[in-house]
Order: C-alpha cells, then sequence, then structure tokens
C-alpha cells in the first residue's frame, strides 16, 4: 500500500503508540532559518517496525531527535503512549524519554572502561523518583537483556575485547534493559561490515517478533526491507509510506521523486 | 600470567626509581595461532614517572592500543610484571584491578564515548557513579569541571548539538572529573580537524603542566611534540 501525503490530515489517533501531527523543525543559526522538518504527519502502533529513509539533509536524524525526545518541536503535536509531549519542559522530556525510549546509535556509545554489564546497566541507574529500579530488579532486566541479545557470556569484558557486531549486540541489550516502549536506531548498522550488519538486522528483527515497537533511521535500502513499513522523508515531509506485504520482500514502488 | 612471589615483586620496587607511577617489565601478550603464537607485545620494559607527557607512536597493527589496554588495567592478558604505584597490576584479581583504575586512571578515547541520551552534565557524572562518590559531591564535582573546562552553558545539552571538538573536551572532563593520576588518551583527536585537535592538545598540556601523568596513542608527529618523550612500537617491539 502507497499513500502520498493525505490531503486531508485525519485527526490525531488516540490508539497510536506514535502520533505526530504538523511536526515542525526550525534551527536558526546566524540569523538564518533551516526548515529540518516542514510537515510530518506520522502514526506509529504498537508492535510496528518501522524504516525511516531518505537522502542526507531530508530531515530523518532531526526527526529521530525529536521521536526520542532528545530535541523539542518548533510547532505540532507529538502524542507518545497518549501522553502530549511537545509542550515539555526538557526535564520532563527526560522523564519520559528515560521511560519509554531505547536508542541504538551507529557509534554504539559503549564506554570503553566500563565493562559490558556496567555499560548494559547505566541508562537504569538514572531512573530517578517514581522509575527508580532497585538493585535487585536492575540486576534483573541487565541480565536478562544480555540474555535476550546472545552476550550473557561476557559479562565482564570490555567493549575493546568485543567484535564490531557484538558491541552493537550490547548496545542493543542496553536499549532493551529499559523494557522501553519504543526502540530507536540510527543506522544501527553504519559501523559494521556487511556480515554484521545483517546480524544486526535479524537481532532487530527478532525482538519485534518479540512484541518491540522499532522506529529505524537508515540510507541503506537492503536494511529497510527487515521492516515491515517504509516511510520515505524528503525536504522535511514523509512523501512515502509503504506497508510491505511479506518480509525482505522488495519495496512496493519506487522513491517518489518530487 | 606469572605468579610471583610478593618478595620478589617488593625488591623489584625497590630497584626501580621510587618516583614511577607506571613500571612494566617483559610485557608480553600473545594470541594461540594454529600455528603456533602469534604476538602482539614483545619483552616491553617501560617506566613512565609521575608528570610526564608520553607518546606513543607506531603503524597499525603494532600493539598501541593493547599497550594502552594494559597500562588501563582493562586487559590483564598478559605475562611479565605491571607495577602501578607500587601495586603488581600482574597479581591483582580482576575487582582489585577495576578498583585501582578507578580511583587514578582517567580514558580519553578516540569516538568520545559519550551517551547520546544523557546531557553533558549526566556524561560527567558517569565515572563518579561508579566510584560511589554521593550525589551531592557529584553535583560539586560535575559543576566544577564544567567551570574549569567553561562549559556551564552547554551542561543541558546532548552530545549531538555538539560539534566534535566540544564531544572531546566532554571526553576529556569525563576523564579528569575523578582526579586521575594517569589519563590515558587512544588518538584523542583523530576524528578532528586540526583547529579542534590543536585546542585538544593544548587542553592535556595544561593538565600535563599541572601535574596529571598522560600516555597518549597517536599517529600525528604534531600531537607527539606536545609530550615530553616519545616511545615507537613497531611489530610488538619498542625501539631502542
Amino acid at each position: 500500500m502507497t499513500t502520498s501525503a493525505p490531503s486531508i490530515i485525519a485527526p490525531s489517533d488516540a490508539d497510536s503508540l506514535i502520533s505526530m501531527r504538523g511536526i515542525k523543525k526550525v534551527f536558526i543559526t546566524d540569523e538564518v532559518e533551516t526548515h529540518a522538518l516542514t510537515e510530518v504527519h506520522l502514526d506509529v502502533q504498537q508492535g510496528e517496525f518501522v524504516a525511516i529513509s531518505g537522502p542526507s539533509g531530508c530531515g530523518k536524524t532531526t526527526l529521530l531527535s525529536i521521536l526520542g525526545l532528545l530535541d523539542a518541536t518548533t510547532d505540532g503535536e507529538y502524542r507518545l503512549a497518549g501522553e502530549a509531549v511537545s509542550d515539555l519542559s526538557p526535564a520532563e522530556r527526560a522523564r519520559v524519554r528515560n521511560r519509554q525510549i531505547g536508542f541504538i546509535f551507529q557509534a554504539f556509545n559503549l564506554i570503553g572502561d566500563l565493562t559490558v554489564y556496567e555499560n548494559v546497566e547505566l541508562p537504569l541507574t538514572y531512573r530517578t523518583g517514581d522509575a527508580a529500579l532497585d538493585p535487585a530488579e536492575r540486576k534483573r532486566r541487565v541480565i536478562d537483556a544480555l540474555e535476550r541479545v546472545g552476550m550473557s557470556h561476557r559479562t565482564n569484558h570490555y567493549p575493546a575485547q568485543l567484535s564490531g557486531g557484538q558491541q552493537q549486540r550490547v548496545a542493543v541489550a542496553r536499549a532493551v534493559a529499559g523494557e522501553p516502549a519504543i526502540l530507536l536506531a540510527d543506522e544501527p548498522t553504519g559501523n559494521l561490515d556487511s556480515q554484521n550488519g545483517e546480524a544486526v538486522m535479524q537481532l532487530l528483527q527478532e525482538l519485534h517478533k518479540g512484541g518491540a515497537t522499532i522506529c529505524m533511521v537508515t540510507h541503506d535500502p537492503r536494511y529497510a526491507e527487515y521492516a515491515d513499513r517504509s516511510v520515505h522523508l524528503f525536504d522535511g515531509r514523509v512523501v512515502e509510506d509503504t506497508t510491505h506485504e511479506g518480509k525482505r520482500s522488495a519495496r512496493a514502488g519506487s522513491p517518489v521523486t518530487v | 600470567m606469572l605468579s610471583r612471589p610478593s618478595q620478589d615483586a617488593h625488591a623489584r620496587s625497590t630497584t626501580s626509581s621510587p618516583t614511577t607511577l607506571v613500571s612494566l617489565r617483559n610485557v608480553e601478550k600473545s594470541h594461540r595461532t594454529s600455528g603456533g603464537a602469534t604476538y602482539v607485545l614483545r619483552r616491553i620494559t617501560l617506566d613512565v614517572a609521575p608528570g610526564e607527557f608520553v607518546t606513543v607512536m607506531g603503524p597499525s597493527g603494532a600493539g598501541k592500543s593493547t599497550l594502552l589496554s594494559i597500562l588501563g588495567m582493562l586487559d590483564a592478558d598478559f605475562t611479565g610484571e605491571y607495577v602501578f604505584r607500587d601495586r603488581p597490576v600482574h597479581a591483582l584479581n580482576q575487582e582489585q584491578r577495576r578498583a585501582l583504575a578507578r580511583e587514578h586512571i582517567g580514558f580519553v578515547f578516540q569516538q568520545y564515548h559519550l551517551l547520546d541520551e544523557l546531557t553533558v552534565a549526566e556524561n560527567l557524572s558517569v565515572p563518579l557513579d561508579y566510584r560511589g562518590v554521593g550525589k551531592s559531591e557529584r553535583a560539586a564535582r560535575v559543576a566544577d569541571v564544567l567551570d574549569r573546562f567553561n562549559m556551564v552553558g552547554k551542561k543541558d545539552l546532548y552530545p549531538r548539538q555538539l560539534s566534535g571538538g566540544q564531544q572531546q573536551l566532554v571526553g576529556i572532563a569525563r576523564a579528569v572529573i575523578g582526579e586521575p593520576s594517569l589519563i590515558l588518551a587512544d588518538e584523542p583527536t583523530g576524528n578532528l580537524h586540526s583547529a579542534q585537535a590543536r585546542e585538544i592538545m593544548e587542553l592535556f598540556a595544561r593538565l600535563n603542566a599541572a601535574g596529571t601523568t598522560i600516555v597518549q596513542v597517536t599517529h600525528s608527529d604534531e600531537n607527539a611534540r606536545y609530550g615530553n618523550r616519545t616511545i615507537n612500537l613497531k611489530d610488538g617491539w619498542m625501539e631502542p
């Protein structure tokens, strides 16, 4: 199913895990306005695996930052798990982010002088107040997450003692340990050779089968095919939104040129 | 790993200069392969005195990063002796090594190793969390280091909102927040353009002038000039 940008914007869908309406993001540097996101409407349902792609400069990284509550919108409405999050203060955004979102970054972002166990545990230690976890629960989640990615035999290793693919598995474990509502992956295969890249994609697919909701930014169409839906951005807008009939099927429809 | 009688270790520490911070004696590391052993480091004997700024250079695969990992106590799979501040690292267990490294060593990495979902201030706090520093003391030290590094205005920003040079500044601030006696830096300017690299190297020079011992791995002759001594590695051997 391919749809171009709808002419009538549906009202915000209360049942969606993610619901964005008219999201705009403008950066102002040296009095020059850059419109990174012109107008984005996007709904993501619980359990979806969405690939966000587009040429460099199309706004996909900005979109991921906003989805991940690392950055605020200039205008528009963003609801995450039913909560309006577009107008939150930075501190409130951090609270929601820490509970609801797990990040997987291109550079793995593992800290070299912390062990595998400590790297996975780290984000959990930043939960405070109601969301704070007691040490036993923290330990359970860390061990559980490392088991899910097949790295529980390496808890005392340091990142430099692991291959790139193993490091990325640890990074995935760190993202899932918080049991987030959604996983956001930013070019998760960008630093890996194709074999390790495939392995990470298979891991994401397994998590997806286990019920995880995933949004992944990628510029590589081969990896986008692992998702069950492709959102194509161009010039700060969604220009194509394709649901794949079968996993890893060739992309239905060629990218829209505007 | 060689087990040595403690007497031996004691005798050794008195023969080297009492002012030695790091002392390696015949350190070797190898990987077993089907055809025997492949050596990564061969007979490395090296002393670093407090206050030195040592540069380790050599081609790719020469063993530079491995040497840094051993110095940083991240890699204990070697033979020979490593004495750090009169403690025999080669004879310590993992917990003891970790405690020793956490107390005395700060790391700076080429890829910064910042967490993108934590603010600058939260990233700076990470090493203190793992040293069991109390909450108010953590906040005080973070505020102090933000001030020293002129980053107070950036404390609530996320790494991706900073330039590469600024991210590495945070990386160095995180390394020094625990007030280490030794900083280990692995290609700290490898991802930076030359103006940013100079800024970072000048910061290292200032930290060194204030008393922090530094060992850096670099490919850059320009960066090596900030140090007081250069060690060249080739195929695992230290060149004379």
